[in-house]
């Protein structure tokens, strides 16, 4: 994924007024339309490279703040096996972080720059991670639920018209593929196993249902991004069709777990074959969004603990780094 | 002292000190100074916890009364646990971390890389397939002590303080008792003494690269191979062992 | 823009062998210290499920591009020298190995 050096031809002085050029958007457009694939030097309209930047940034952060609930139950595994597979799944999130940094940078932004604003508060996560792991069941919910709810999302984000964000998600789609399975296998033997571990199973559903349901994103009707992301084929699928599309393929995996979904107006209907739901509460979802989630506040003073406490080892690493450079200038002086 | 016995008792020391360190490391995941080095770090967890499977497994099966790793990992008191007393203390901070990593590291690849040529198949089949990763784990680590150990005046201070601090809990490494005697004379077991001297040539070759002052040997904790613990492991195992204490007979 | 830029690690792009008998193939990029320690980041990012037999790491800055802008000029003129390609030449099908 190229540098942000490599970038900067992209964003000089004559960019702007280009970027009012009919005829360049238009040219734009059509290579859009031709399914061309847009690389990081490539000349892009300021919005598109404005939408993308917040978009993967947003995404980025999603898998680092990700690693906190999941990271939260590393230490309380039941069994080393489930110790080995959370530690891997959870050391993925931080690698899925990383590809879309990197994919941002591409763009001509710091992974420094974007950090910041993640820990000044500026910028937005997915909002289940703002939820707390209550139970070990949590962790099945989160892979077979959360998980699953990102599979949907990032599935048609691997034919994004940006090619280095396209690559990401093919990678990342390619090793989540086993993040979902372990979600589902772990609630699966909680649901077979004692009563007191399928209540807590039942307990994490009760939970986690409508916070997935969530992920997807405001309704159509109310998303601001949405027609101008899906010319530029980012966002390719909206937000209603995907959350559809995961709740018929989840609800008869919930019931073979032998759990209840905690909505009466589940159903079926028979005529589409889609299982209706009620009624999202989306005064829940804003709140969460602007920061009034159960652990919004700790997510973020845990990432700042982190990189505060960082400092020193990042500053020492740069400073030898800086001193053996210098050395080998002397000694090639020499 | 039987053989059998013995070599049970000398898997638990391994596996334990795996279990225990890799636990350790693994508390750092989603909390690494930078991104990259979370990512390694988790690999180093992942390989020692992968190491005490292995070898706890094999304990078990030694000791053929039923148990199995899980049972061994989750289901015995602190004052059964055999780890070396190095690999429960406290992470500290970034220095500490890596300090602890790297003494245990040095002293870890030159006793596999001897385990690999034991004359116990099993034993020797793990130690084979744990070298690799032990060697990894040194460079890994002891790249990081060069760096912190030569950065900035603020890690030198860090890293000198950590190898202050964690030296005394290195004599134990090369601790040899009974158990040992018993399996060394049957080849199962390596003698400790040029496994020291290649870890003490390691150890000073890399605080020499760091500028770090290799502190002086004087008196060595011990207790770690006869269950002796320090408070901070009943913590731990608190934590790691809750849900198979608070729902007994569950599987997972 | 950066709150601190001096301990700010450069970029570097990976570039992994799969097997051997592979190119090298770009796979991505990520920040480290140097040379020694991107090497060591990207066997733990890029090769977690044994992707890679061997791995090189390139300072990002020390990449040199073609610029897209002048993508027709540099690479059009290629495509009408159709005489490079063997299949420009008729040879009567009776004529064999060749």
């Amino acid at each position: 994924m190229y540098t942000q050096g490599l970038d900067q031809r992209g964003d000089n002085a004559a960019a702007p007024a280009r970027a009012d050029d009919p005829a360049a958007l238009a040219a734009f457009q059509a290579r859009i339309d031709r399914e061309e694939k847009i690389e990081p030097n490539d000349w892009m309209p300021q919005g598109y490279r404005r939408t993308l930047v917040r978009q993967i940034s947003q995404h980025a952060h999603s898998e680092i703040v990700g690693m906190l609930p999941e990271g939260n139950w590393i230490t309380r595994a039941p069994s080393l096996r489930r110790k080995m597979i959370l530690l891997a799944k959870v050391q993925d999130e931080g690698g899925h972080g990383l590809y879309l940094y990197s994919a941002a940078e591409t763009l001509g932004v710091s992974r420094a720059e974007l950090v910041g604003q993640l820990l000044a508060g500026k910028a937005k996560y997915s909002s289940i991670f703002n939820y707390p792991t209550l139970t070990w069941a949590d962790i099945g919910a989160i892979g077979w639920l959360v998980d699953g709810a990102a599979i949907m999302n990032q599935v048609p984000l691997c034919r994004c018209s940006y090619g280095p964000y396209a690559r990401a998600m093919i990678r990342i789609c390619r090793e989540e593929s086993f993040h979902q399975r372990q979600g589902y296998e772990l609630m699966l033997k909680l649901a077979r196993g004692t009563p007191d571990q399928k209540r807590m199973a039942q307990n994490a559903l009760d939970r986690w249902w409508w916070p997935s349901l969530m992920m997807f994103g405001p309704s159509d009707r109310d998303s601001v991004h949405s027609s101008q992301n899906a010319a530029w084929k980012i966002k390719r699928v909206s937000n209603d069709e995907l959350r559809q599309k995961f709740v018929d393929v989840t609800v008869p995996q919930g019931h073979f777990l032998g759990l209840t979904f905690p909505d009466p107006d589940l159903k079926l209907d028979e005529g589409t074959g889609h299982w209706n739901h009620g009624p999202i509460d989306w005064a829940e979802f804003n709140r969460v969004v602007a920061g009034d989630g159960q652990c919004n506040r700790d997510r973020l003073a845990a990432r700042r603990k982190a990189h505060a406490e960082g400092a020193w080892v990042r500053e020492a690493a740069a400073a030898f780094a800086a001193k053996r450079a210098h050395a080998r200038a002397a000694k090639a002086a020499e | 002292m039987e053989r059998r016995a013995a070599l049970f008792e000398y898997l638990l020391r391994l596996g334990d000190s795996c279990l225990v360190l890799g636990h350790r490391v693994s508390e750092w995941c989603g909390h690494a100074p930078e991104l990259e080095e979370d990512i390694a770090l988790a690999n180093v967890a992942l390989d020692l916890t992968g190491q005490a499977d292995m070898l706890l497994g094999y304990a078990a099966r030694i000791e053929g009364k039923g148990r199995d790793a899980d049972a061994l990992a989750f289901l015995r008191d602190a004052w059964d646990f055999r780890n070396l007393l190095l690999c429960e203390r406290a992470n500290g901070d970034f220095a500490h971390t890596i300090v602890r990593q790297f003494l245990f590291d040095a002293w870890q690849a030159e006793l596999y890389a001897a385990l690999a040529r034991s004359t116990d198949a099993g034993l020797a089949g793990i130690a084979a397939k744990g070298v690799k990763e032990a060697q990894y784990h040194l460079r890994h680590s002891g790249e990081w002590v060069v760096r912190l150990g030569d950065g900035t005046d603020e890690s030198h201070a860090r890293a000198q303080a950590a190898l202050d601090e964690f030296w005394p809990f290195t004599g134990e490494m090369f601790e040899t008792d009974a158990v040992a005697t018993e399996l060394i004379a049957a080849g199962i077991a390596p003698d400790m003494t040029p496994v020291e001297a290649a870890w003490m040539r390691t150890v000073d070759d890399v605080l020499a690269q760091a500028t770090l002052a290799r502190p002086k040997s004087g008196w060595m904790q011990t207790g770690g191979s006869k269950g002796r613990h320090g408070e901070e492991l009943g913590h731990l195992l608190a934590t790691m062992q809750f849900l198979p204490r608070a729902y007994p007979g569950a599987k997972w | 823009m950066t709150t601190e830029n001096r301990a700010d690690w450069p970029l570097y792009e990976v570039f992994v062998r799969s097997r051997n008998g592979l190119a090298h193939r770009h796979v991505g990029s990520l920040h480290a210290i140097d040379g020694t320690m991107a090497v060591e980041m990207a066997r733990d990012v890029y090769c977690r499920r044994a992707e890679g037999v061997s791995v090189w790491v390139v300072p990002s800055a020390s990449i040199v591009a073609s610029d897209p802008a002048q993508k027709e000029s540099m690479f059009e003129p290629m495509v009408s020298k159709v005489y490079r390609h063997p299949t420009f030449y008729e040879i009567p099908p009776d004529v064999k190995n060749i």
